[in-house]
């Protein structure tokens, strides 16, 4: 156990526990009302949607994981990249249709927007049990990024109470946003990211110096993984999962609740449209921290006997923390631990209340207690955001990690199946909610199907066609397979004619 | 009320700058135009930085499309 680091680690995630609840009374608002707990109010501007979004979506668990994979696997890990580059203009052009809907009537989740478009109670459900399923283990995974940098300080020992640290970090975590709400990751987001930043910064000039410059860097890849493997004759090679792992991933993005809960947390849809211009910031950010991989093969840090144990515990996600070990100072390795500590609360805070938001709203109120108050519906969201935390952290703690990561893996599968209830529907409704509901349920069958013949491991399904396999991500295959079943079904409901519900008008998009 | 915005509305709002978004999915979806370690930048190959250059792009065609937009 290094004292130095531990303690500023420690000074740091007592300021931002301070910070969390005090941010309750930012501007304020009743906080027994849902949208003012789990929505911030809907007032939050430029900035604070640019800090909120930032450490929403570029997680603890990124920061560990996209350089564990460059480290590993070399250019494939790098796809985070383009995934990050084509997220932002489809943001641009479809998202402030979604805020103006979902203000003008009151939509907290998208599963509120498919209900009040289709008129379809049974196709809300599906949306908001997506959305649910998809996003609890991805609460856990957060916790992977903060294990790791409290397995790398040392601090816990073995069994049960090596978790002791991980309990308490999460304790801290659930009285926050249990009092504040949305308002405390908000305002625990702007620190977070400036210890962000200021290690990403360090890291860039400082251990290329020390490794003596990118060129010896780059000079430490394998030949083999510096670049994709081109195609043979029998296969598009790793080509086809790059691209539609980068095209999959960032149409998925959008539609996990949290990154809604982000988007509609916002005070217009200017501000929408300004942070798919500036978010873009976090993508170059996150482009230089995959690189970490590459500087940590560069280091030797997996020959370097001091981190042997931690690399048998964690895996190649020890990569990073072990480079910022063997590359800083005491003092400042305590200041980037605690930017990717903190980076673990900012998301799991916003996946717990957008999974609250979704329990109360759209199951609780919907199916068990339609005419419940708006102190009950508020007061249920805060105990459904203990809940899913409780659940994730016994998760993560009783069950192996590999369930975690490969349950994430399938959630990005099944998110993408709400695509065309939710995206579609912003622009037409013309498909039928009965052919959205079997287009989803084909989408959820055939892509957990392709990804149990890759055994839950990977995601890039190996579709053959005519005798030249293309592979490619498994979410993107099963969406064509859920939107042509939409498809074809709604021509067929259509042409039986019949009666057509929706509560929203082409003004309510603009 | 109209049916349909007049010849003279659309004009005022362009819509060209938004049909440029699209250009970022064809720069980085089609891999092939990328994969390459020449020409290097500063010692890192081009796979990286031409990647990493296009975060840039993207995010000025986007600024560009709100400053012309609504």
């Amino acid at each position: 156990m290094n004292g130095t680091i531990v303690g500023v680690f420690v000074v740091l995630f007592g300021c931002v526990t301070i910070l969390g609840f005090v941010a309750a009374r930012w501007r304020p608002g009743d906080l027994d009302l849902l949208h003012e707990w789990g929505l911030g109010g809907r007032r939050f501007g430029t900035i604070v949607t640019w800090f909120l979004l930032g450490g929403d979506l570029y997680t603890a668990y990124t920061f560990i994981a996209v350089p564990a994979l460059v480290f590993g696997a070399g250019a494939v890990g790098f796809f985070a990249v383009p995934y990050t580059i084509i997220v932002y203009p489809f943001i641009f052009m479809v998202f402030p249709r979604f805020w103006s809907v979902a203000h003008r009537r009151g939509y907290i989740t998208a599963a509120d927007f498919v209900r009040g478009r289709y008129g379809s109670r049974p196709l809300a459900v599906a949306v908001a049990i997506t959305g649910l399923v998809a996003t609890m283990p991805y609460i856990a995974l957060q916790l992977v990024g903060l294990q790791v940098v409290i397995g790398a300080m040392g601090i816990g020992g073995q069994g049960l109470a090596g978790d002791l640290p991980l309990v308490i970090a999460f304790l801290i975590l659930a009285a926050f946003t249990y009092t504040s709400g949305l308002r405390a990751p908000a305002a625990i987001a702007v620190v977070k990211d400036l210890l962000i930043y200021a290690t990403i910064i360090a890291v860039i000039i400082v251990i290329p110096a020390e490794l003596g410059g990118y060129g010896k860097i780059f000079a430490a890849v394998a030949p083999a993984k510096l670049i994709l493997a081109p195609p043979t004759a029998a296969s598009l090679g790793a080509y086809g999962g790059y691209a539609t792992l980068a095209l999959g991933s960032a149409l998925a993005l959008f539609l996990y609740p949290h990154a809604m809960t982000g988007v509609l947390s916002a005070n217009s849809r200017h501000v929408i449209r300004r942070n798919a211009a500036m978010l873009p910031a976090y993508s170059f950010v996150l482009g230089l921290l995959a690189l970490m991989g590459y500087m940590a093969l560069a280091a030797g840090v997996k020959q370097n006997p001091a981190y042997a144990d931690g690399f048998s515990h964690y895996g190649n996600n020890f990569a990073v923390p072990a480079l910022l070990m063997a590359s800083f100072p005491d003092w400042f390795t305590g200041v980037a631990f605690a930017a990717i500590g903190i980076g673990a609360l900012v998301p799991a805070a916003v996946m717990s209340i957008a999974c609250a938001n979704l329990f109360t709203r759209n199951i609780y109120k919907e199916m068990i207690r339609p005419d419940c108050s708006d102190a009950e519906e508020s007061r249920m969201a805060k105990i459904v955001s203990l809940v899913v935390k409780a659940g994730a952290l016994v998760f993560i703690i009783l069950l192996p990690l590999q369930y975690a990561i490969q349950l994430q893996l399938l959630g990005g599968i099944w998110i993408i199946q709400t695509l065309p209830a939710v995206i579609f529907g912003l622009y037409t409704r013309w498909f039928e909610p009965r052919a959205l509901l079997a287009g989803w349920a084909a989408g959820i069958a055939s892509g957990s199907w392709m990804a149990g013949t890759l055994a839950f491991k990977a995601s890039v399904f190996p579709l053959s066609l005519f005798g030249y396999t293309l592979p490619g991500y498994a979410a993107l295959y099963s969406l064509i397979v859920n939107i042509v079943v939409a498809a074809g079904l709604s021509l067929i409901f259509n042409a039986a004619g019949g009666e057509r519900r929706d509560e929203t008008a082409a003004a309510d998009y603009r | 009320m109209s049916e349909k915005p007049s010849a003279e509305t659309r004009r005022r709002r362009a819509r060209w700058p938004e049909l440029l978004l699209l250009v970022p999915f064809l720069a980085v979806l089609w891999v092939p135009s990328y994969n390459s370690v020449e020409p290097q930048l500063a010692g890192i190959p081009f796979f990286y930085w031409y990647q990493l250059l296009w975060i840039v792009i993207s995010a000025g065609l986007t600024l560009l499309a709100y400053l012309t937009g609504e």
